[in-house]
């Protein structure tokens, strides 16, 4: 930054010095003032489309928007006058004047960044009454809901699908009044190319994209007492829970909420970390496997789900290089209704079984057709962090004072490799603690793999076991998989192993973890480090910290599995993959709309 | 954003494939991907007389911009059709001038022989009739436009003998076709 020309102008008469390209935005917040924005993130580009970030400038006729106006030498800018003031006022009073004034029945009451600019801006009376723009809402996905009613056009969720997830599943369509943010030919989300991961929910600053509420059919459930309500939590979940309560992200509040959930009326807790160690069994067996029979390299991890859509509907060229394995959420369902049933002589057929996840994509997952080797649906339902902190208020569950529980037998002991399943390089650590201890049959130099972990979008390592290097890679965000991806197609990259997480940072940053509360954004690098310390120290605390060390893993596979890859496995803990096409074009559309 | 599993049936479908894949063949020697798409589009519609989803597909495909964002753009503008429209699109112009001079009457006329109202299209998908606002030849009024053809002193006499011409022309070029 040193040797770019440096720029000076005043804000509010402050002086600033700021390297030449900075916007007026940010060089207004280096000196401690805040402009007020809505449609404007730092991690995604410019759009300036809803102006309610703008200032006066001398010598500019109209007032620019500060975070697409560059700052120029001898500039004088003033953020805070009365008409400023109106301007601002002004523009937000028309934005709501087009909107549901529903706050009190929004399930983004609170959360809602245009509530809070209204309240920030002291608007206390609507001026402006003209038509309101009437849509249904589209309850078509099983994870993600869209109401074009609450939309305000900020055009974040565009930005952050096309630009950090690369599916670009959503676009504005028509204009002026009519103006929609729509998947192509304005079809439902659950036939567009919507791969589910609710990136778009985190940045959605009103209620227009939310995750579809289950938590209603779980407490009809939990009421029903002809139902045994099994649920298990995600490792993500644990360090996020908090931000609801008023914890600082990463506090880990595990055994709070496993009292919680026994609070709500389940009659099993179990941990989703149980089976993450039971994947690195299966997946590192199946790594050495291919690895040793010449099998289809590189192989991918196969937990997020969201990559595992992603995949179907763009690369199915690489759904031979997929771990079979299922996801931990799915292998856990599974073995809830055998494993369990069996164990505990409650019979299936009488089980519901919950999940709570960080995750929206997780709630396709459970939904997929093949998820029912136990012969009921493994998961019966998915519930997001957000949704299990409405559940546990709901409950007048004072969450705060709760004593710590206990997971239930036998499904709810784990090691450390499994706790930083949540984080982005955690599956590839967890991993390799496990097949160099297999492979060599000696002990692992350093446990900690520092190689894997960080937050760049692609990490790569390459690790030496026993003479062979197994190369691997880390990525996260699925622009950035198509990236590697491509790169792996023109010979560029030469992989053994590639952990793939759809969401930035990992599950820490999944589509289904809380709202980022106050001045933190979605893709925060301090949030995902706070969550990720919270989940490596859980790691850290742990005696045994390598997944083939579980003494209830070694049980289930004598008692019930038998062996890693074996008959019951492959019956209950593996699956398939289908591609997914036309991708995300539904033929009904196709065939509705053309005479050909 | 492949369309693998698209089925184009029919021989005149894929010529009309073919007739712009060609054109952005051609097109691609002079612009970028993002900055053809508009031209391809209204060839696309010049081709298929609207923007059928296969076709956006196609596009979306070739230029590998997503079909959200061509969706986007074909909905934005006012020209672009997502429906299948009339052959031939019969704009009659209700500007002042034209109204002036009887345009009314010619578009009465062309009501009553056509049996269709305003934004609506023949059965036979022939004819659609609509109207615009100056054509921007207001010393020849009443002013009537036939996609790319354009009627000048327009009366209410002259109509039958327009339209005849259209539906000669498509009779003949379907004796051509067999």
């Amino acid at each position: 930054m040193s040797d770019k020309k440096m720029i000076n102008l005043t804000i509010d008469g402050q002086k600033a010095a700021v390297p030449a390209g900075t916007t007026v935005m940010q060089a207004a917040d280096g000196i401690g003032i805040h402009i007020p924005r809505l449609c404007f993130h730092p991690k995604l580009s410019t759009a300036g489309a809803c102006r309610v970030c703008v200032v006066e400038i001398d010598g500019q006729k109209n007032f620019p928007v500060s975070c697409a106006t560059a700052a120029a030498e001898g500039m004088n800018v003033k953020t805070n006058t009365p008409a400023i003031r109106e301007a601002r006022r002004d523009i937000v009073e028309l934005i709501l004047d087009n909107h549901p004034r529903d706050c009190q029945i929004c399930e983004k009451n609170e959360d809602c960044d245009l509530q809070e600019l209204a309240n920030l801006f002291g608007i206390r009376d609507l001026r402006f009454d003209g038509e309101r723009k009437r849509y249904s809402t589209d309850f078509s996905s099983p994870a993600i809901m869209r109401d074009p009613e609450k939309c305000i056009l900020c055009g974040k969720c565009v930005r952050v699908c096309s630009e950090i997830q690369g599916v670009n599943a959503l676009s504005y369509s028509h204009r002026g009044f009519k103006s929609t943010v729509v998947p192509a030919y304005n079809m439902g989300i659950k036939d567009s190319v919507c791969i589910a991961c609710g990136q778009c929910t985190l940045f959605c600053p009103t209620g227009a994209l939310m995750e579809r509420d289950n938590t209603e059919e779980v407490f009809k459930n939990l009421a029903d007492p002809e139902k045994f309500c099994a649920v298990q939590i995600a490792p993500a979940v644990r360090v996020a829970v908090g931000e609801g309560f008023g914890y600082a992200p990463g506090t880990d509040l595990t055994y709070e909420i496993v009292t919680a959930l026994r609070m709500l009326g389940f009659k099993a807790v179990f941990d989703t970390q149980f089976s993450a160690d039971l994947t690195i069994i299966e997946e590192g067996h199946e790594l050495i496997d291919r690895i040793k029979n010449k099998g289809k390299l590189p192989m991918f991890t196969s937990c997020s789900p969201g990559w595992i859509k992603y995949c179907e509907h763009f690369h199915p060229e690489f759904l031979a290089n997929l771990s079979t394995c299922k996801s931990p959420q799915q292998m856990m369902g599974a073995l809830i209704k055998t494993y369990y049933s069996d164990k505990s002589g409650v019979p299936a057929s009488k089980m519901y079984s919950v999940s709570v996840m960080p995750c929206t994509a997780k709630k396709f997952e459970c939904s997929r057709d093949e998820m029912d080797s136990s012969g009921f649906r493994d998961v019966d339902v998915v519930l997001t962090t957000r949704e299990l902190i409405r559940m546990i208020k709901q409950a007048g569950i004072k969450f705060n004072e709760l004593k710590k529980g206990q997971f239930d037998d036998p499904l709810g002991e784990s090691t450390g490799a499994a706790p930083i399943f949540g984080v982005t390089g955690g599956v590839m650590e967890a991993a390799l603690r496990t097949a160099y201890e297999v492979i060599t049959k000696k002990q692992l130099p350093a446990i900690e793999l520092k190689a894997v972990r960080g937050l760049d979008g692609i990490r790569e390592a390459s690790v030496d076991v026993d003479g062979l290097q197994v190369n691997v890679a880390v990525v996260f965000s699925l622009s950035n998989v198509h990236k590697l991806l491509t790169e792996i197609k023109e010979g560029k990259r030469h992989y053994h192993f590639i952990e793939v997480m759809t969401c930035p940072g990992g599950c820490i940053g999944g589509g289904g973890q809380p709202y980022p509360q106050g001045i933190t954004d979605p893709l925060d690098h301090t949030l995902y480090n706070m969550r990720g310390e919270g989940l490596y120290s859980i790691d850290e605390k742990k005696a045994l910290r390598k997944s083939h060390e579980n003494p209830l893993i070694a049980k289930i596979y004598k008692e019930f599995l038998k062996e890693p890859l074996g008959h019951m496995s492959h019956k209950l803990l593996h699956t398939h993959y289908h591609a997914r096409c036309p991708e995300g074009i539904p033929t009904e559309v196709r065939e509705k709309n053309v005479n050909v | 954003m492949a369309v693998k599993c698209l089925e184009i049936k029919g021989r005149e479908v894929r010529e009309k494939f073919k007739e712009i894949e060609s054109f952005i063949n051609t097109e691609h020697k002079l612009n970028d991907n993002q900055g053809m798409l508009m031209g391809v589009l209204h060839k696309t519609q010049e081709v298929f007389g609207y923007l059928p989803p296969e076709a956006m597909d196609m596009v979306s495909d070739r230029l590998g911009i997503p079909t959200a964002h061509i969706y986007g753009m074909a909905s934005f503008y006012n020209y672009f059709t997502l429906k299948p429209r009339a052959k031939y699109q019969i704009f009659m112009c209700k500007g002042t001038a034209c109204y002036v001079a009887g345009g009314g009457r010619v578009l009465e006329k062309l009501q009553e022989t056509l049996g269709i109202g305003l934004g609506d299209m023949t059965p036979d998908h022939m004819f659609g009739l609509n109207i615009t606002r100056c054509l921007g030849c207001c010393g020849l009024s009443p002013v009537m436009q036939i996609n790319d053809d354009i009627y000048v002193r327009m009366g209410p006499e002259k109509v039958n003998a327009i339209l005849d011409k259209y539906r000669k022309k498509e009779t003949k070029k379907k004796k051509a076709s067999r």
